[in-house]
């Protein structure tokens, strides 16, 4: 019963995939283009015999994502926290930190190399720089959208500080923090990519750059396939947690 | 007579919002019996809801006396015996119908066992049996309502104090809510203060209706309702509810 409901829901979203890839390996084949073009899917998967060292690099890649995405949740939800406490944090930092979100991040790539050197520890630090503060940005919207007549209400019972916190604000701002978590997967992939194209000797986007000299344009594919493919499984585990702990209309959007 | 459970004599209130005063209440007077349901009526934004809010204790009152819980206040708490219910019933979006009415047992820390009993019978009471389990987007409007009234009375307050509970519902729900709010205020036997600006609503429920006029809120009649109860909507078409309620539109300056 469950399968056919799934299958009855998702049957169009999954041929519309399988249909693109169809398309894609039919364009490639008909048309004669050549595979350092653009290689069919066939081809692209094909490179997973070759010496690529994959497993490897994806999980170094995938390393850095998760490592900077982890950051940026633990960073962007508690400074929010702290910020919902003292008015005079928010006051000072806030804005603050909105100039600083106006940065383009990837600028910053070359910087960090000066001054952490090459290497995981830097590009964890651009995925972290690029997808903190989506994260810290609504969770402090969420904790402030709380009803003002609600706040009466539990003042009337003389709740403390704590209990309006943990009762009400903090599950109310739940949907927001996981949509910011949700923005931000795709940031923390791109801001470790990015890390590794400026400088690193292992991982995914590192083995993109060596192969694009050689014009292995299959093997670029497959890495951004695979990198797509961490960032979906990170997706997945986010949307997991909040079918969890946020009950359906209580989500947003 | 007894001692009146709350008494206000000319209170008033000012708000101070960058050095300018503000006044929102002048000289109010008027005093509520235990179990007594009074319906507070005036003009939208007149400051009916600032009074509500200094009874509540949400407010300091600038000047003039309150008392609420008699003469001495014993018998009265400020933190347990209030309950309030709003225009927006402001339910938990993802507590289940039973966890939002045990919120106010939950932040007095009251024995959660009874609490849960006393929660299944006050949703019970407002005609929700059954839905203990569906969260708020479940509920119509008017259910909702319900449960934020089950909500205000599950720590078993002295007073509740409902603040517009039915203006954001439609006209024929807001009826049948009326009529259940008075059959749960003989059952429950609380003493309840109503502001609406609903005239006719006011006359309906109140055992006497306080008119306040605008900005400032100031009296401009206490009036004895004299209608008996169990009360049924075909009273509207009573004489005597006719002159209750021209008396009011009267007083408000609106015959």
């Amino acid at each position: 019963m469950t399968v056919l409901n799934f299958v009855r829901r998702y049957w169009i979203a999954v041929a519309a995939h399988i249909a693109v890839i169809a398309a894609w390996q039919l364009f490639v084949q008909l048309g004669e283009v050549e595979s350092y073009i653009m290689p069919s899917p066939l081809a692209t998967i094909m490179t997973l015999g070759d010496d690529n060292a994959w497993v490897h690099n994806t999980l170094f890649t995938a390393g850095e994502i998760f490592g900077g995405y982890f950051c940026a949740v633990v960073f962007g939800v508690g400074m929010a926290l702290l910020f919902s406490w003292s008015k005079l944090l928010d006051a000072a930092f806030m804005p603050l930190l909105i100039s600083l979100n106006m940065i383009p991040k990837v600028a910053l790539g070359p910087i960090f190399i000066v001054w952490f050197s090459y290497g995981m520890g830097s590009n964890i630090l651009m995925a972290f720089a690029i997808s903190f503060l989506p994260i810290l940005i609504t969770t402090a919207r969420g904790l402030k959208e709380v009803e003002p007549d609600l706040i009466d209400l539990v003042r009337t019972l003389r709740a403390s500080r704590w209990q309006v916190f943990t009762k009400i604000q903090l599950p109310g701002s739940l949907p927001f923090i996981f949509s910011g978590m949700k923005v931000a997967v795709v940031l923390a992939v791109a801001g470790a990519i990015v890390g590794e194209f400026i400088a690193s000797e292992e991982g995914l986007g590192y083995l993109m750059m060596q192969r694009q000299v050689e014009l292995d344009t299959a093997s670029m594919f497959m890495a951004v396939l695979l990198i797509t493919l961490i960032g979906s499984v990170l997706y997945g585990l986010v949307i997991l947690l909040e079918k969890i702990m946020v009950p359906q209309d209580a989500r947003l959007g | 007579m007894t001692d009146p459970f709350i008494r206000l004599s000319g209170v008033r209130k000012e708000f101070e919002t960058r050095g300018e005063t503000f006044l929102a209440v002048s000289d109010v007077t008027f005093d509520v019996a235990e179990g007594e349901l009074v319906a507070l009526v005036g003009p939208s934004g007149c400051g009916k809801t600032t009074v509500l809010k200094m009874i509540a204790g949400l407010h300091d009152h600038s000047g003039g006396d309150m008392q609420i819980g008699g003469t001495d206040g014993a018998g009265f708490s400020a933190d347990k015996d209030i309950g309030m219910v709003f225009q927006q019933p402001l339910l938990l979006k993802w507590r289940k119908v039973l966890e939002n009415v045990l919120l106010p047992a939950e932040i007095l820390g009251l024995p959660m066992a009874e609490a849960r009993d006393r929660a299944k019978d006050l949703l019970a009471l407002v005609g929700l049996t059954g839905f203990e389990g569906s969260y708020p987007y479940e509920l119509s409007g008017g259910m909702q309502q319900r449960a934020a009234i089950a909500r205000s009375l599950v720590h078993d307050p002295k007073v509740v104090l409902m603040d517009e509970p039915f203006g954001a519902l439609d006209a024929l729900t807001r009826e049948s809510m009326n009529i259940e709010l008075l059959r749960i205020w003989s059952e429950s036997k609380k003493t309840i203060l109503f502001v609406t600006h609903g005239i006719q609503e006011a006359v309906f429920l109140g055992s006497r209706v306080i008119v306040l006029t605008s900005s400032p809120a100031r009296m401009a009649g206490d009036i004895p309702v004299d209608l008996p109860y169990p009360r049924k909507l075909e009273i509207k078409t009573n004489e005597d509810f006719g002159v209750y309620t021209r008396q009011i539109y009267g007083l408000l300056g609106m015959a």
